[in-house]
């Protein structure tokens, strides 16, 4: 086996931050907004990072598609211990509507290329809440799938995921080449030093088009309007029961 | 109504988790035994940080690996604001110049540069113009000159318009309203370019000195420790950066230039620094309120006329009706019961100020502090390894109310200054002691920033008379328009901002209206606006000296007035779980990086350091 693990990480609008709808409704504000790597995304890199220095794995390859400014995170998965790191370049114009779909189709041409043994996603980035990239991937390469990992055991061979579901935890065991997509409690991402940015200036990160990988970046979702979600509304207190029943039926709810 | 509803779900996990704490005997750590008020309950801990409770005595730091990477430079800046953005790129024109190789490095502890500016504002392009000339062909965000100039005096429900001649400080002519925060984003792109190393997210937290006392540079903020003090798995050393020479450009009351004040005794000739707070929003209003180029101040309502402060509304031009507004309040305000946020969100509802925001959106919040001591209060400037620079010694031109051009020149200055004595440093050699460069000093004393300081020095200071606001109006129109600051004496101030308040029992409460929703806002939604946030599990930035005077001190004698002044609702009075008293309750994730609470507090207990990196308000053109 190769030893090449690809992590992929995504640039998003950091947590924190309070979103605003753009005045036209085609989307929501980014520009000079702060951003930063997709929670899930760091605790990937991290449980790679980790896989490395267990000797289990020989490469951590960061991937992110995007405009630009992805590079920084990518820094920070190569600060965080990444050996190199792989910009797809997306235009500003393209990114906007780059959906699950696209990027896994490049993740999966990536994959053969860079002969992965392993592709480690994080479940879900915090701005499309898709859950999608990681189960796409492992369709299209037609490889196993360990999603909503909280615990990775490799193995020769194979990987022993235990899996957060629904009724509690699953434990599978699937074969390599697989796509592990990381959940909260998997690990603590540890933090990006100084340190270690500045000797991640010195690794390096290739430039990658989509249409060199064989990806063809139109989508077939268009986005119609983006707005805010309605604002609560103060509750109504009902005397009785009945009344309650009553109000019910009127909402057309029973 | 429960205390807990006014917690934001980050300070009730903080909350939960400072009630997990282990209780540490204060007597073994070196704090003084405090008397105990209530039977049931004993002085609550509060501060875990390490500056008040030092790790060599702590067993849970036994055997932890302390040893530090470091890296040497030739010049390290404190802080990627406009001095210290401007100093770097000055360095790397000279350098640029004269064909020679300068590393210089400035750390930020905002995530992205541009992320902790904030300000009016009103900038006047002199320094931009003798830094980069070029400024509109490169791209920088000065979209929006200044068309009209309105100055007001508000009574409570009407306006008395006040002529803005030209030769009144605050006339602006010329000027450019600007996102100031953008413009420091732009201000580090060029830098970048011209090989400026610049690292957001990492904050300067200790000053290193060599053997003979002089500054060796900087460490930055280690990572990993736990809310109770203890290390973490993911603990890890800050970096030391070591330079040549270091300049300090924290902003307004730096935390690293407070030390380097006692350190160095660089307070010894001047006088104490005075402060304002200045609260800030941004709004998008409807199209046909908007007047791209317009600028409103006012002073008076809802202020006393003993009480320093005022308004700024500015029309942006920058595509959106953007209108960036907001309140200054002095902080040597004498009666505790005083809330500059609340003030704020009064004054928007006065009949000159609510038809332009009605139908808006507010779409950012965010408040500083903001010096106002002028030439009084200027400190020694240079000491052996270091220099301090812009807003943290303090350049600001008060009635102007500007500071970005002449803290921008004083980088410039220190630049130039410092270039020539910069040593061509071998490798694997490092300097044994810090450069001391006074000449900075003096040609900042030559310089046009000097000479504008003096010329309005004495207009802050004439407020404190009987007559308040309209005293220091009389005393400006006479001695500022007509004799241009000529007058031969210089006023003083009133001494520390942290003395002037009253005991609550000699003061009135004042009664606010409640926010309407629409215009004005409560504070914790406002401070959800600025996007701030730190990682959770972080001792509080935000240390007590003795944890046991916020009770019986502050909440005793001044009502708590931390729970008024500080614009993020950090502090609050809570009941402790008996019931039998109150206990301060820190919510250090709301901060916002003022530094209010470290100027106004009346015991002078609060001693602000900085978070982890990355911490902090995330502003967005502020």
């Amino acid at each position: 086996m190769s030893g090449r693990v690809l992590v992929g990480v995504k640039r998003v609008i950091d947590y924190a931050v309070k979103i605003r709808v753009k005045p036209d409704h085609s989307g929501v504000v980014t520009e000079g907004v702060k951003h930063s790597m997709n929670p899930f995304c760091e605790i990937a890199v991290e449980e790679a990072v980790k896989m490395k220095e267990k000797k289990l794995i020989k490469e951590v390859v960061a991937v992110s598609c995007g405009p630009q400014q992805v590079q920084e995170t990518i820094r920070t998965a190569l600060a965080m211990g990444a050996d190199r790191g792989i910009h797809v370049e997306v235009s500003a114009k393209e990114y906007e509507s780059l959906g699950p779909l696209q990027v896994s189709k490049i993740l999966a041409a990536l994959a053969k290329k860079e002969e992965a043994q392993l592709i480690i996603l994080g479940k879900q980035a915090i701005d499309g809440d898709c859950n999608q990239t990681g189960q796409m991937t492992a369709a299209l390469l037609d490889w196993p799938q360990g999603t909503f990992a909280s615990e990775v055991t490799l193995e020769a061979g194979h990987v022993k995921v235990v899996r957060e579901i629904d009724g509690g935890l699953e434990t599978i065991k699937i074969n390599t080449p697989a796509v592990l997509t990381a959940d909260l409690r998997l690990n603590t991402p540890r933090y990006a030093t100084l340190p270690n940015i500045m000797k991640a200036k010195k690794k390096k990160i290739a430039n990658v088009k989509p249409a060199d990988l064989g990806v063809e970046l139109a989508s077939k979702l268009q986005v119609l309007r983006v707005d805010e979600p309605p604002q609560r509304e103060a509750g109504v207190k009902v005397e009785s029961v009945d009344d309650l029943v009553g109000k019910l039926k009127e909402a057309g709810r029973i | 109504k429960s205390p807990k509803c006014k917690c934001s779900l980050q300070s009730g996990r903080c909350v939960r988790a400072l009630r997990r704490c282990p209780r540490l005997d204060p007597g073994a750590l070196g704090v003084r035994p405090t008397a105990r008020r209530w039977a049931s309950s004993d002085a609550p801990k509060i501060t875990t940080h390490y500056s008040i409770h030092p790790r060599d005595q702590d067993p849970r730091w036994e055997g932890t690996e302390m040893e530090r990477f470091a890296d040497q430079a030739d010049v390290v800046v404190v802080g990627a604001g406009p001095a210290g953005l401007s100093a770097a790129i000055r360095l790397k024109q000279l350098a640029l110049a004269e064909e020679r190789e300068v590393r210089v490095c400035v750390v930020e502890k905002a995530s992205q540069i541009g992320a902790h500016t904030l300000s009016g504002a009103c900038l006047e392009p002199s320094a931009l113009n003798e830094l980069l000339p070029d400024w509109k062909e490169r791209g920088a965000p000065l979209h929006t000159p200044v068309t009209e100039d309105i100055f007001s005096i508000l009574t409570e429900k009407h306006r008395i318009p006040v002529p803005m001649l030209p030769g009144l400080p605050m006339n602006n002519h010329g000027n450019y309203i600007v996102r100031l925060g953008n413009l420091v984003r732009w201000l580090g792109e060029q830098a970048e370019e011209l090989g400026v190393e610049l690292y957001p997210g990492y904050a300067a937290a200790e000053v290193l000195f060599h053997e003979d006392g002089s500054v060796k540079g900087i460490a930055t903020n280690d990572v990993g420790i736990a809310k109770d003090g203890s290390p973490k798995d993911t603990f890890e050393r800050g970096m030391e950066l070591h330079a040549q020479v270091t300049l300090f450009g924290e902003g307004c009351h730096g935390h690293l230039a407070k030390q380097l004040y006692r350190h160095f005794n660089l307070r010894q000739n001047c006088e104490p620094q005075t402060y304002a707070i200045g609260l800030k929003e941004v709004w998008v209003v409807r199209p046909e309120k908007w007047r791209p180029g317009r600028v409103e101040h006012s002073v008076g309502w809802p202020l006393n006329r003993n009480t320093y402060g005022g308004s700024f509304l500015y029309h942006l031009n920058e595509g959106e009706p953007l209108v960036a507004l907001g309140f200054v309040v002095g902080l040597d305000y004498s009666n505790p019961y005083l809330s500059p946020f609340r003030e704020f969100q009064r004054w928007k509802h006065h009949p000159f100020v609510a038809p332009t925001l009605e139908g808006g959106e507010r779409i950012g919040y965010g408040a500083r502090a903001l010096n106002e001591g002028g030439v009084q209060s200027i400190p020694e400037l240079t000491f052996p390894g270091g220099i301090l620079i812009g807003c943290s010694p303090g350049f600001m031109n008060v009635p102007k109310i500007k500071g970005t051009h002449t803290a921008m020149k004083s980088g410039m200055l220190a630049a130039e200054a410092v270039f020539p004595r910069l040593a061509v440093l071998e490798e694997d050699s490092a300097p044994s002691a810090g450069l001391h460069v006074p000449e900075y000093a003096e040609s900042l004393k030559a310089s046009w920033v000097w000479k504008e300081l003096h010329a309005v020095r004495n207009i802050r200071p004439s407020f404190h008379n009987y007559l308040g606001l309209y005293g220091g109006m009389v005393y400006t129109g006479i001695f500022y328009w007509i004799l241009r600051g000529k007058e031969p004496w210089t006023l003083k101030h009133c001494g520390l901002d942290s003395d002037q308040l009253k005991p609550a029992k000699e003061c009135t409460p004042i009664e606010y209206p409640r926010p309407d929703g629409k215009l004005s806002f409560d504070l914790l939604s406002s401070v959800a606006l600025s996007g701030t946030n730190h990682e959770g599990d972080q001792p509080a930035h935000l240390t007590l000296r003795d944890d046991s005077v916020p009770v019986e001190r502050n909440l005793a004698i001044y009502d708590g007035p931390e729970q008024r002044f500080c614009p993020a609702g950090v502090y609050e009075y809570v009941p402790t779980d008996d019931g039998a008293g109150m206990r301060l309750q820190i919510n250090a994730q709301n901060c916002v990086h003022c530094k209010t609470c470290d100027i106004k507090d009346p015991s002078q207990n609060i001693n602000w350091v900085v978070p982890e990196g990355s911490g902090g308000p995330a502003y967005n053109g502020m």
